[in-house]
């Protein structure tokens, strides 16, 4: 490596580390453990820990058979259809969460027919659940079929060899070479869902307990309690830096 | 006959027949990009050909209306790399087979252990797969594919990527499980032709253009490849006034008629070669440019095109053979043998 | 943290090229207004009419939460006028002293949104403590909000929102896709929304009054610019366009 890149690679991770820094700073510490540990601020982490953990297993379900197709088999409108599915990345998050109104929602495209079912998804905490997999599915079917290539079909065609099934094959081989990327795939997916805040608060809106995820909290919270905003932040940031260092240990170790 | 193959498969331009006995082993040899892998997939069933089939004792694995997938066909791969499963011990690793066919966990290791004492590396069991070396890994993959019990073997080319040193071991290792088994072996070597196998068949450009007993095709190849792996020269022609392209011989077999196609078949050490064509001798003498000159046991091989001379290094160096050079390659038409194609 | 100073300023200074070219070597002056979201389109039609009466002047308008802005201001944002939708967060500036001039310009009080069709056919703000009902509404923390719990609890109404939106664009958005019944907003935020929405008005609404405050931001380069802003908007000609859009007088 050329030695003069680590001049703009400093500048980088000072432009990355620095706020998180600036977060740090500005807490008030005297108060850091009230601010928290508010009947809202309880609520806000719960919900959202629950609803991340709930959308990334989805991720999981849904997200797998996804990337198994587009790196495993080949059909015309492949390509398309790979865009598509990347499309949340780049979205704006507020209009994932209205092409979720407009699918989902009362008067949306499978509306009536939720109603007549007597489903309701709107202001309810599913609602936060389908934003969150919404946004967050891509980066597990990006990671995974990344994996998936890498790791080629070659002891698939061995394992078939000696007589695994499809199934088997899948269950056996496929996806325990893939693990690592599995993982990095749905701990990605539940940062993503973790700090979703534009598609929750269009599709799912925002109460307490309900829909109140963490940032949504920290975002009212910036209305009238700066300080209670700054501590939740900090929070935040804490269960994003746990999550991203088990899943390198994670990988690590397997 | 235990396997039968005919197959077309028209986007690679091969088109292939051939059929493999009962506990035979049938090496296809060939150059690169004869279409050996091509047949393989189409054995394994990892390639549905256009038109063709296959059948293993007796049952259709594919023609115009079947085709069994890999998994269901009893037919195991062994290819260059061992490609064990890098998340199972070598235990496991070779009862994937017997588990995958529904034996309980404990009859599959057992089934396991006994594979692994068949090639030698018992004591490998609880490792995991990096943590053994090529040929180990070699045999643990072959202890892998018998466990599962095929009815047929496809190995290919199963020591290109292993070092030298232990490719003689495994061969030894090879020759004894592989006796009594129905095999298809690809190979680039002709050692393992001569040891493994029981008939060769010879491919280029898609075709079959040779095959036959293992010691018959080295001795009498009819292909250039044939010839070429064999370490023979071999000249093609009409035969014409005792001569193949101008090379007088020694007709082994029956004699061709005038006129039809025929080779010229001779050693490399046969050949003497010189800076001018000797005169008045009744040698049979073809002026060529050297290609290349390298060493070759004892010997030089001095190279020119398709034909090959063994001369000794004192020689070689006396006649300053050298690439560019041109130089006549002399061989009494008594150590040529002539036959029909 | 000082000596980060210098790399800081290496790092910003990428930026400096994406700033707006300002207009170098002419005499054009650029007055920048901080105006509360729900002005949006009442000042953009002042600007007009003050960028028409002042040669060479050009009216920035910057919207967004009254909050927002404040604390934009409190950091030192170079604001010329301040028009804030509550007197709230114009009191923060004023202890801080970084405003001058206060006065009151303009009075918005609730009004409730249903979709076009009304599906709950809620009528007054009684219905909407009726159970089963979706109602949506602006969390305590934001003016609207603030204010519409201020009237539920004058009026002993009970609410049970589905939802507590972050601003009356949201609570608005909810109510046009047809996913709530209903939601408390304001008067004017009903007239802008035109057809998209059905507004029912309700007698009680005068006893909540939100008030607007505007002022001319401390330090600013135009003060007097700045404050002939401000007296146009509390002047006849703004009063009028206020009131078209459903204002009510200070």
């Amino acid at each position: 490596m050329p030695r003069w890149l680590s001049l703009p690679a400093a500048l980088g991770a000072a432009f990355l580390v620095l706020p998180v820094i600036a977060i740090v700073a500005r807490v008030d510490w005297a108060d850091f453990g009230t601010l928290i540990t508010s009947e809202a601020s309880r609520q806000a982490l719960w919900l959202s820990l629950r609803t991340s953990t709930i959308s990334t297993l989805l991720c999981i379900l849904l997200g797998t058979p996804m990337a198994m197709v587009l790196a495993r088999t080949s059909f015309p409108g492949q390509g398309v259809l790979r865009s598509l599915v990347l499309l949340p990345l780049v979205l704006p998050p507020v209009v994932g969460g209205l092409a979720l109104l407009y699918t989902f929602g009362r008067r949306g495209l499978l509306g009536e027919e939720l109603e007549a079912l007597g489903i309701h998804v709107a202001f309810s905490t599913a609602a936060v659940v389908m934003a969150q997999t919404f946004v967050a599915m891509p980066f597990l079917v990006v990671s995974l079929e990344g994996a998936l290539r890498t790791a080629g079909q070659r002891y698939d065609v061995v394992a078939a060899s000696l007589g695994a099934g499809p199934t088997t094959v899948f269950r056996r081989v496929t996806l325990p070479l893939v693990l690592p990327g599995l993982v990095s795939g749905a701990v990605l997916a539940f940062a993503r869902s973790l700090g979703e805040f534009g598609a929750t608060i269009t599709f799912a809106g925002s109460l307490q307990g309900v829909t109140r995820t963490l940032p949504l909290e920290i975002y009212q919270q910036r209305e009238t309690d700066v300080d209670a905003a700054v501590a939740l932040s900090l929070v935040l940031v804490v269960v994003a830096v746990i999550v991203i260092g088990f899943a390198r240990q994670g990988r690590s170790v397997l | 006959m235990s396997l039968e193959v005919e197959a077309s498969v028209p986007d690679r331009d091969v088109e292939v027949a051939l059929e493999v006995a009962e506990g035979e082993t049938l090496a296809v040899i060939g150059p690169n990009g004869a279409g050996k892998s091509t047949v393989l997939s189409v054995v394994g069933g990892l390639l549905r050909p256009a038109r063709g089939h296959v059948r293993l004792d007796g049952r259709v694995l594919t023609d115009d209306r079947t085709f069994v997938p890999p998994h269901g066909r009893r037919v195991a791969l062994l290819a260059q790399d061992p490609l064990l499963f890098p998340h199972l011990s070598v235990r496991d690793n070779v009862a994937f087979g017997p588990r995958s066919g529904g034996a309980g966990r404990r009859t599959s290791r057992e089934a396991a252990h006994r594979w692994l004492a068949e090639v030698g590396v018992e004591e490998l069991a609880g490792r995991r797969p990096r943590e053994v070396s090529g040929g180990e890994g070699q045999r643990v993959a072959l202890a892998r594919a018998l466990a599962a019990e095929p009815r047929l073997l496809l190995l290919d080319e199963p020591m290109a990527a292993l070092d030298v040193a232990v490719q003689p071991a495994l061969r030894q290792t090879l020759r004894r499980v592989l006796a009594g088994r129905t095999t298809v072996l690809v190979t680039h070597d002709v050692l393992d032709a001569l040891l493994l196998a029981d008939r060769v068949v010879v491919m280029e450009g898609g075709r079959i253009v040779e095959a036959g007993r293992t010691a018959d095709v080295l001795e009498r190849p009819r292909s250039a490849f044939a010839a070429r792996i064999a370490g023979l020269n071999m000249v093609r022609g009409p035969w014409l006034d005792g001569a193949v392209s101008g090379i007088r011989g020694i007709a082994t077999g029956p004699a061709p008629g005038a006129g039809e196609p025929a080779v010229a078949v001779f050693r490399p050490s046969a050949v003497a070669v010189y800076r001018e064509a000797p005169a008045g001798s009744p040698r049979n003498s073809l002026p060529v440019t050297i290609t290349e000159v390298e060493p070759h046991g004892d010997a030089v091989r001095v190279r020119a095109d398709h034909l090959a001379a063994d001369v000794t290094p004192l020689a070689a160096a006396e006649l300053e053979l050298a690439p560019g050079l041109h130089v006549v390659f002399s061989v009494k038409a008594t150590e040529v043998s002539v036959y029909r194609i | 943290m000082r000596r980060l100073a210098p790399l800081l300023a290496l790092l910003v200074l990428p930026l400096a090229a994406c700033g707006d070219d300002g207009p170098d070597g002419t005499d054009e002056t650029t007055l920048t207004v901080y105006a509360a979201a729900s002005l949006t389109s009442t000042f953009e039609e002042t600007a007009d009419r003050f960028e028409a009466g002042h040669d060479g002047v050009t009216v920035k308008l910057s919207f967004g939460g009254s909050s927002d802005l404040a604390a934009q201001i409190q950091e030192g944002a170079p604001a010329d006028v301040f028009a804030s939708a509550d007197t709230a967060n114009m009191d923060k500036l004023t202890a801080d002293g970084l405003v001058d001039g206060v006065s009151e310009f303009a009075t918005n009080t609730l009004e409730i949104a249903t979709p076009p069709d009304n599906p709950a056919g809620v009528s007054s703000f009684q219905d909407l403590g009726k159970a089963g009902l979706r109602l949506v509404v602006c969390a305590p923390e934001v003016p609207c909000g603030a204010a519409t719990q201020t009237m539920a609890g004058q009026l002993g109404v009970t609410l049970a929102p589905v939802s507590e939106e972050q601003s009356v664009t949201d609570v608005l958005g909810k109510v046009t896709s047809g996913e709530a019944d209903a939601g408390v907003v304001y008067v004017t935020d009903v007239t802008s929304a035109g057809d998209a929405v059905h507004g029912v008005a309700f007698p009680e609404s005068d006893q909540v009054v939100n008030t607007y405050p505007i002022a001319t931001v401390e330090g600013g380069e135009h003060a007097a610019l700045a404050q002939e802003f401000a007296d146009l908007v509390t002047g006849a000609a703004g009063q009028q366009i206020l009131q078209d859009a459903g204002f009510g007088p200070p």
